[in-house]
């Protein structure tokens, strides 16, 4: 072994560039994320900048008063349209925050437990998959006078939980069952440490990009149960309220329906074209 | 473990797993298991149902909002048609036992039987969901099929960007711009919502269906045809498609004997995914279009607190679920040989 | 080139063939220049990354996604391949040049029976009617060895044996009857008895046949047993081309040298070299020769410019400009002697009655053996032969088993979490595949500092420091510390991994076939390092192997395995020299050798 030398740099960075990194370079994820970035913006610093009050009355209803008209009360569409957005931004982020944290928790436990606790659990997971989304929602509420932005959030994130776990199961199974994990438990590592050190830092990208999915899905269900009349303050401006509201004008005055329609629609194509400019890069794997 | 699989040391005396002597009692076996666990799944989605609604909150209270404290005449007169006084356990039995002879119970609101209630708009639901996934299937398929075709050129990266974006969009979304794009703003060639005399159905005027049917089709064949898509960009990529063209076997040949046939099971679980999604969609496009389904019903319920009916669609709603992947399940165990021969060995 | 482009009836002429990757100016192999002669077999013969399966594929006109054929010609009888229309070349596919796959098991519709996809193949190419195509299936099995029975007709590819699958592949290629064959590392991954059976089944269908045959591989032994002539690829490009005799006794390339410098024997025990540095990817290839930042040769000349290749002997090719200076060669360097089977023997590690379940199922049966300090002891047998399953359960991986195993007086627990910090520390598992072994995510100093922090070695700076006298053992520059572990080559990642097992200061190493995966010249580079490691920190190995030529240059004792029993045992020149088993002796006449 006398002629072995160190050998000479290879040609190559020494860590992986981040999920975050390899992502930006996808157009997609890019124009999603400058989309959305806008959007989440425009929800957050809209009511400073809105021309008129939330509740202030602008003209007669269904009027084309103001750059949009007005809306069924005579409220500043426009006025409403700026201020309605932060509740389906707040009850959205949340929830999906919730939903990815107990789906997480739910499938590596299942997958890294395996056998009867894996069985158990994904049982009782695919109940509440049996349940689409809004049902889950509207089946609580039926019980509910007036649900609050909390009720909202948890309804958000339960619903999530089932659909993140089964997927979190599939990916940790990919990983539980590679050499690296069973290094460590032949070292001895506490098993929490083998799941947070060893099983999630390998799950990240794909993770990621279901977080970006269900925030697409979780405006999508805060929107609907807006629209359908559920929202934690009634009297508040909200996009998916506004469309319910405005709906018998919709021939007269279109701009009330259409507005909200409009950019709920745009931040739900940012999310998404963030989240699959994310899954781009996780399909690839490793390299 | 190969180690463990495998322990004949003689490649030569290796033998497949035995097939057709256990095969009938084992494909007993084998399906009495997978209903036996959809049966269990509906159980425990009783249950779940059961608890969300009676559970969780105060109907009564609910239902008679600021009336509450003030009339207790009908607080107890309601208490007494819910059995508030039973305790839970009791009442779900009850209920449940109702549900298996086929007693939804009385709704709230209007005294009626839930089953008479909500006979019609299961029926106008049933129908509306099926003609979207008539159209959503062979729809999604084709587009895939296009895109495929033209992979990674022209065509298919501008497929592919307008299914993205419309892949994020909720179904209100759609169908608020389908109704001022064809209903009340720009043309107006359809009805913006569904009016029906009390004895005829919806379709009696074709017209008022294109609408809603069109939304759910808009709203999932963008899914489902991205998937449709990676599933079959992925066989044709496999070695066996790549031995097929090495082998000097025409190119439409492998397309559809080699390529497709592995796509298909692929293609059956998202088709059950969607049909359980377009279960969901009903809810919001229903009530969009005023048209008479479960979907409209059950948000009527969920306002008035009307809770058998609600029960009772959310039982029904849940359990199309269970029974598409049952049927989902099944086929594609059915149409993929390895899986069908380890049962029958 | 020797022969002349105007070849006879048959065979094969490739000349000057490129293929690139697409968009970019980088070639993934280049100039490569061959002759299939009728009824030969050229044995194409190279490590991972050297393009030996490109050249393979192209000769059917095809590359892979990414890639294309930049230029060149392939002449059968005359016709150029690359230069047809391609419903010409879809005719000429199979019908006279056939492909026969890596991984056949992968490469077998898994949704069509096996009859039927035999039968499509003569189905489209109209030969016979369908009851005599039936017959055509049936004949062609029969001649591979195969059942032709309805019942195997009728099954699937998931239903066959691994060799079994091989042998459908065979028969597949060979039923249009076709002039040319291209294998592609056919055998990899198949026992050496059924490897044997392969070959045999291959060299039969090409001498009746009449059929030249192109055999890619990375297993020279292999070539040595079934190859006419030898072609070894290094980077993309041919470097050696030669007789298969003139190219094991006097191979004039450096490389070609280093890779048999690299290989263990099955006469004899051989201290085995690597090939410092690795194999650089297409777009990393060093100009000039391509092989000078790794040649022991290299001298400035060596990097101006890429050097010919041209005839030392008949027939004869090298692309080195030093061939004639560099000396002569023989097989028999780096001999050493075989392991002294009286040496006096210190126990450490004893398994007694071992039985291994999974489940209600059985696989190792009342196996005892002990491990001497110092010693290395090799496990070896074919697939489910339980060696695998035994050295997880010493490991305490696997935990579904009885009996007693004794490490230095304590009696192990049956699983690795439930024995004493100590016992874990002392007893370190290598696990065999490096590219699923260590965390993708963490760096090399985190990997290897674990082991230290969790049994109280060392931390912080001290553990660093130790991080890098371990990697420095290792052959690692201490550059690698900040490296993620998915940014090394499978050598180095195995470098790091036995890294690993030291940071624990072990007495015993279990090594579970950790050179499989590798290619040979790191392969030797790793057998070397755990010698030194044993000699110097008198460390024991468990070393689980199928290779039984490995086994002579590395252990002291070998068990023989055979579906979970223990079938001879002994000191390793005892047991190769005089083996008194039947299965024993088997094994050795199958095992594919080059000496």
């Amino acid at each position: 072994m006398s002629t072995e030398v160190a050998p000479p740099p290879p040609a190559i960075a020494p860590a992986e560039p981040s999920t975050f990194r390899k992502a930006l370079r996808q157009k997609r994820f890019t124009v999603g994320l400058g989309i959305t970035v806008l959007l989440v913006l425009f929800a957050i610093f809209g009511p400073l900048l809105a021309p008129y009050g939330e509740n202030e009355v602008t003209g007669p209803p269904y009027s084309d008063v103001g750059f949009l008209g007005t809306d069924y009360l005579g409220h500043d569409v426009l006025t409403r349209v700026m201020y309605g957005g932060q509740e389906i931004l707040v009850i959205a982020v949340f929830g999906t925050l919730l939903g990815m944290v107990l789906g997480i928790a739910i499938g590596v436990v299942a997958a890294y437990g395996g056998g009867w606790w894996d069985e158990v659990i994904m049982r009782l997971n695919d109940v509440v998959l049996a349940f689409p989304q809004i049902l889950l929602a509207l089946l609580v509420l039926t019980a509910i006078e007036q649900p609050t932005a909390w009720v909202l959030i948890a309804l958000v994130g339960i619903s999530h939980a089932p659909r993140v776990a089964r997927l979190a199961r599939g990916v940790a199974l990919g990983i539980v069952s590679r050499d690296f994990v069973i290094a460590a438990e032949a070292l001895g590592e506490k098993r929490s440490r083998v799941i947070l050190a060893e099983v999630l830092p390998n799950m990240n990208a794909p993770l990621l990009a279901e977080a970006g999915l269900r925030l697409t899905y979780s405006i999508a269900l805060v929107g609907s149960l807006g629209f359908l009349g559920f929202s934690a303050d009634p009297g508040a401006a909200n996009w998916g309220q506004m469309i319910q509201e405005n709906r018998l004008g919709l021939s007269t005055q279109p701009w009330g329906v259409i507005a909200p329609v409009i950019v709920i629609a745009i931040f739900c194509i940012g999310t998404n074209l963030m989240a699959d400019g994310i899954a781009q890069v996780a399909q690839r794997g490793d390299d | 473990m190969t180690d463990a699989a495998t322990l004949l040391s003689d490649p030569l005396e290796e033998v497949a797993p035995p097939r057709g002597q256990h095969g009938a009692a084992a494909w007993v076996v084998w399906l009495a298991r997978r209903v036996g666990l959809a049966l269990l799944t509906l159980w425990l989605v009783s249950i779940l149902v059961f608890l969300a609604t009676a559970a969780l909150g105060d109907p009564v209270r609910a239902i008679l909002g600021r009336d509450y404290n003030a009339n207790p005449g009908r607080v107890a007169e309601l208490e007494a048609v819910l059995n508030s006084d039973a305790s839970l356990v009791s009442r779900y039995f009850d209920w449940l036992g109702g549900l298996l002879q086929g007693d939804l119970g009385t709704s709230l609101a209007s005294g009626q039987p839930v089953s008479e209630l909500i006979s019609s708009s299961v029926v106008n639901s049933a129908v509306l969901v099926f003609l979207a996934a008539v159209l959503m299937i062979p729809l999604s398929f084709a587009i895939a099929m296009i895109s495929v075709h033209y992979r990674r050129r022209r065509p298919d990266t501008v497929i592919q960007t307008i299914l993205l974006a419309m892949a994020g969009l909720p179904e209100f979304v759609i169908g608020v711009l389908l109704l001022a794009l064809f209903s009340t703003t720009v043309f107006h060639i359809f009805p913006a919502v569904t009016i029906t005399s009390p004895t005829g159905h919806p379709w009696d005027n074709w017209k008022v269906m294109v609408l809603p049917t069109l939304t759910l089709v808009l709203w999932v064949s963008p899914y489902v045809s991205r998937i449709v898509r990676a599933s079959l960009l992925e066989v044709i990529d496999s070695e066996y498609v790549e031995l097929a063209r090495l082998k000097g076997i025409p190119e439409n040949v492998v397309m559809r004997k080699h390529a497709l046939l592995n796509a298909i099971v692929p293609g059956i679980q998202v088709i059950a995914l969607q049909l359980a999604f377009l279960a969901g969609g009903v809810v919001v496009v229903e009530t969009l279009f005023a048209y008479p389904g479960i979907g409209l019903q059950l948000v009527d319920a969920v306002r008035n607190h009307d809770v058998q009916v609600v029960q009772a669609l959310s039982m029904i709603i849940a359990s199309v679920y269970v029974v598409v992947n049952l049927i989902a399940d099944i086929l594609s165990i059915l149409l993929t040989p390895r899986a069908r021969t380890a049962i029958s060995s | 080139m020797t022969v002349t482009e105007s070849s006879p009836k048959g065979g094969l002429v490739v000349s000057d063939l490129g293929v690139d990757l697409t968009g970019k100016d980088i070639d993934v192999v280049d100039d490569i220049d061959l002759v299939l002669k009728p009824g030969e077999v050229v044995g194409l013969v190279g490590e991972s990354g050297s393009g030996k399966t490109t050249v393979g594929t192209s000769l059917l006109n095809y590359s892979r996604a990414g890639a294309f054929i930049s230029s060149g010609k392939v002449l059968l009888e005359g016709r150029d391949v690359l230069g047809m229309e391609w419903q010409e070349v879809r005719k000429i596919r199979g019908e006279e040049i056939a492909y026969v796959p890596q991984d056949p098991a992968s490469a077998l519709n898994p949704a069509i029976r096996i009859g039927k996809q035999i039968v499509e193949l003569l189905q489209l190419r109209n030969i016979g009617t369908s009851e005599s195509r039936l017959q055509g299936a049936r004949d062609g099995l029969a001649e591979v060895g195969l059942p032709s029975d309805d019942e195997f007709l009728s099954r699937y590819a998931h239903q066959l044996s691994g060799g079994q699958v091989q042998r459908v592949a065979l028969a597949m290629a060979f039923l249009p009857k076709p002039k040319v064959l291209v294998l592609d590392e056919p055998t990899t991954g198949l026992d050496v008895t059924t490897q044997a059976m392969v070959l045999e089944t291959m060299a039969e269908l090409c001498r009746t046949h009449g059929v030249s045959a192109l055999y890619v591989t990375h297993d020279l032994a292999v070539v040595a047993n079934i190859a006419d002539r030898v072609a070894v690829m290094y980077a993309g490009q041919i470097v050696e081309l030669g007789p298969r005799d003139a190219m094991f006794r006097n191979p004039a390339h450096p490389y070609t040298r280093a890779l048999l410098d690299s290989i263990p024997h099955l006469s004899q025990a051989r201290a085995l070299t690597g090939i410092p540095g690795r194999t650089p990817a297409p777009g990393a290839r060093p100009s000039g020769c391509r092989f000078h930042d790794r040649c022991a040769f290299v001298v400035d000349a060596c990097k101006e410019s890429v050097p010919e290749l041209r005839p030392v002997a008949a027939e004869h090719d090298v692309r080195c400009i030093r061939a004639e200076e560099i000396g002569t060669w023989d097989i028999s360097r780096g001999t050493v002697p075989d392991a002294d089977p009286d040496r006096p023997r210190e126990v450490i590690l004893s398994v007694d009655h071992l039985n291994v379940f999974y489940g209600s199922k059985q696989v190792v049966y009342d196996v005892s053996f002990d491990l001497a300090k110092a010693e290395v002891v090799a496990l070896v047998g074919e697939s489910g032969s339980g060696k695998t399953t035994i050295s997880r359960s010493v490991g305490g991986l696997h935990k579904d088993w009885t009996g007693t195993i004794t490490f230095d007086g304590d009696e192990l627990s049956k699983s690795a979490r439930q024995r004493d910090a100590v016992n874990r520390k002392r007893l370190q598992y290598i696990f065999q595949n490096p590219y699923l072994s260590l965390n993708p995510r963490l760096t090399i100093e985190q990997i290897v500092k674990r082991p230290m922090e969790l049994f109280g070695i060392a931390k912080g700076k001290e553990a660093t420091d130790r991080v890098v006298d371990l990697l420095d053992q290792v052959a690692l520059g201490p550059r690698m510390l900040k490296y993620q572990a998915s940014r090394l080559s499978g050598g180095e990642r195995q470098r790091v991994a036995i890294a690993r097992a030291l940071a624990a200061e072990p007495d015993v190493l279990i090594c579970d076939e950790i050179t499989s995966a590798l290619d040979v010249s790191v392969q030797g580079s790793i057998v070397a390092l755990l010698e030194g490691l044993r000699q110097q920190r008198g460390i024991s190995m468990l070393f689980v192997t199928h290779n039984l030529a490995l086994v002579r240059s590395i252990a002291a004792r070998v068990e023989i395995l055979q579906a979970g029993k223990v079938v001879e045992a002994g000191s390793v020149v005892t047991v190769m020299e005089t083996p008194r088993e039947e299965y024993t002796r088997n094994l050795l006449s199958k095992s594919p050798r080059i000496d």
